[in-house]
């Protein structure tokens, strides 16, 4: 008789895999703001000041720009730097660092350099936070060669994937959802590392693949259980990172259910889903029984009042009625 | 700071200062060349009038000491010691450039030498330096990392936060303000609301100061001062060095906006002609061999100019190359994919 292994939280999985590699390589430390003292604006840090002390857990002014700078440059001379960023909505300010800096340096300077970073942010909408406190940016990073991007929607990949990050040796955008840090999870051990570029099927099922990512795991996993109780089995398939993105897993899955939905929970105006959509009729054009369905947040700002906030956010409702679309069916009322 | 005259390095160090400075003017002239006749694209912003600034800091400073530049930066490269052929090949776009022909004027390396590059961005590469000086310090090491950058970039926010940083952290770092009095068009005079910029390090608690960036011995004294309270005293400084850009911004820049009396104000303190003067007042060098040192540096650039246009273009297969660390970006359309 086997016990189950432990369940952690989506955020102490990531605190685990911060420590892990901090206890491996003396090269890692961490640096935003209050993360150290403060143990974290969503707390992934706790712990951590106590333990490494304030020369590899570092307390930083609000200069994300400058902070960020300051990682690249760490990173140039062969230290592996852990930025936080203590939303992806701050990141706009440190964007000339990691376009114009991070994602550029191996290539312009003909390989001398290497940026082995990681810039470590949460994102995404539903705590009524209005608009400059709820964005989604997978797809303003995943346009620039260059970086890579990780989604992860799980405890375990959480912690295995930002493991697999921190050791890489070019610069990760490593995209958390604030709606999942408290989700429990099993997770990996000291050694099991997610590598990237490997999608994984998250639900099996024969009759539309919905591709969803982070938060959107879950809400598409809630649609599959209303679709089922109809008769309708879809695949959910989540790809985890965005650069690379594993094409042959999604396309595989497309031409084994020839139907595909792809939701965001970014805009829809050269999005994720726009872009992953395009991949699939590029890869199995000839495969489909239908045009691939988007499911995106409004193109709108983040609206503050609750009703409106919910309405602009995918909901599992949205995804059921964007599969039933796809197979061309009434949406049960 | 000091107003004394900064006392006189060895003869030996004095030769190689005026012959590097010559090489820099030289392979500058040169390059203006190579793009007028179409052999460089792209922008090509040439520091001849900085001279004194560039190398009077390269030679302030150990080889080990970090330093990155702005866009301006063929000076910088040169006197760090990385070899003209490479420097002129990458002006060109050849496969034997110092960055494979990836990075172009603006961009040059050489991170063998501790150069760790030209950036395009007007501020950019400055909290880089701090992150390099945050390295030097994390690792325990004795290195100073060096920043060069205008007035101009002294104005984006992100140097102020930069400021901050090292006067908080106590971090080894040297701030050069290159004053060359304009960006691009605009008079630094309609641009700051000082006339002088090193006060902005100051405000941060970073020793701070001005020196006349035409005069190599005194940009050497300043630098080195700089670099020893960084390196001895664990905390930042900060120099400015006033100095002139004879040429426009770029060479697609006509220049017609600043007045002749004033370049030529300027050019009578050519930083080349006053050194000459001290080297011949001096007897470290005399007429004879201040001709041989321009014959032989003359050689240098007709050699790295005739290295460089007889250089193989980068291949086009290679597009692709150094993307990632990864081997599987040398597809250009798939550096983003796993292979279906």
């Amino acid at each position: 008789m086997t016990t189950p292994p432990p369940e952690v939280t989506y955020r102490d999985a990531l605190n685990q895999a911060l420590r892990e590699e901090m206890h491996r390589d003396e090269s890692v430390f961490l640096m935003g703001e209050d993360i150290g003292h403060f143990d974290g604006a969503f707390k992934v840090t706790r712990g951590l000041l106590a333990e490494f002390g304030e020369q590899r857990v570092v307390d930083t002014p609000i200069t994300e720009a400058g902070f960020t700078g300051l990682g690249i440059g760490a990173a140039m001379a062969g230290l592996r730097p852990v930025i936080e960023i203590m939303t992806v909505n701050f990141a706009l300010v440190a964007m000339d660092q990691i376009i114009s800096n991070a994602s550029k340096i191996r290539y312009m300077f003909g390989g001398q350099a290497s940026v082995p970073m990681v810039i470590r942010m949460p994102g995404g909408a539903g705590h009524q936070l209005s608009a400059q406190h709820s964005h989604s940016l997978e797809a303003m990073f995943t346009h620039v060669p260059g970086l890579k991007v990780v989604v992860p929607a799980t405890p375990e990949d959480a912690k295995g994937l930002l493991k697999t990050a921190i050791r890489d040796d070019d610069p990760v955008i490593f995209l958390e959802s604030e709606g999942l840090y408290g989700k429990k999870g099993p997770v990996g051990g000291d050694d099991d590392l997610i590598p990237f570029g490997q999608a994984v099927v998250r639900r099996p099922g024969r009759d539309c693949t919905v591709i969803a990512h982070s938060r959107m795991v879950w809400v598409a996993l809630a649609a599959a259980e209303r679709l089922a109780e109809q008769g309708i089995e879809v695949e959910v398939v989540d790809p985890r990172t965005f650069r690379p993105l594993d094409l042959g897993t999604l396309a595989a899955s497309v031409a084994r259910t020839s139907r595909a939905v792809v939701v965001d929970e970014g805009w829809p105006e050269c999005g994720i889903a726009a872009g992953v959509a395009a991949h699939l009729y590029e890869a199995c054009f000839d495969l489909l029984d239908a045009p691939i369905g988007r499911v995106n947040s409004a193109d709108v700002p983040m609206p503050y009042a609750r009703n409106l906030e919910q309405a602009a956010i995918p909901q599992p409702d949205d995804v059921v009625a964007a599969v039933m679309a796809t197979m061309a069916r009434e949406v049960p009322r | 700071m000091s107003t004394s005259p900064p006392p006189l390095p060895p003869d030996d160090e004095m030769r190689g200062i005026f012959r590097t400075m010559t090489l820099i003017r030289r392979f500058e002239e040169r390059a203006a060349d190579e793009y007028m006749a179409g052999r460089i694209g792209g922008f090509l912003h040439l520091a001849i009038g900085e001279e004194a600034a560039i190398v009077g800091t390269v030679c302030a400073l150990r080889p080990d000491d970090p330093l990155t530049s702005t866009y301006r930066e063929h000076g910088q490269a040169l006197a760090r010691g990385s070899d003209p052929r490479a420097i002129m090949a990458e002006l060109l776009g050849r496969s034997t450039g110092l960055c494979g022909g990836r990075g172009g004027s603006m961009h040059l390396m050489d991170i063998s030498r501790s150069f760790y590059g030209g950036y395009g961005i007007v501020g950019g590469a400055v909290p880089l330096a701090v992150g390099l000086a945050w390295a030097a310090r994390y690792r325990g090491g004795d290195q100073v990392a060096v920043t060069m950058f205008g007035e101009g970039a002294a104005n984006q926010g992100v140097v102020s936060e930069c400021f901050n940083m090292a006067g908080l952290w106590d971090l080894p770092i040297v701030f050069l303000i290159v004053n060359n009095q304009y960006g691009m068009g605009t008079s630094a005079k309609d641009a700051a609301a000082t006339e002088d910029f090193f006060p902005r390090a100051a405000a941060y608690g970073i020793e701070a100061w001005k020196v006349d960036g035409m005069d190599v011995l005194a940009v050497r004294t300043a630098v080195s001062e700089a670099a020893r309270i960084a390196r001895d005293e664990g905390r930042a400084a900060c120099v400015e060095l006033l100095t002139y850009r004879y040429k426009g911004h770029s060479m697609s820049d006509p220049d017609t906006t600043r007045s002749a009396e004033e370049k030529d104000r300027w050019r009578a303190r050519d930083p080349l002609i006053t050194f000459e003067r001290v080297l011949l007042g001096e007897g470290v060098m005399d007429a004879e061999a201040i001709a041989a040192m321009r014959a032989e540096v003359d050689q240098v650039v007709d050699d790295a100019a005739a290295f460089a246009e007889q250089s193989p273009e980068v291949p086009v297969s290679e597009v692709a190359r150094n993307v990632y660390a990864y081997p599987w970006n040398d597809d250009p359309r798939g550096s983003a994919l796993v292979s279906p």
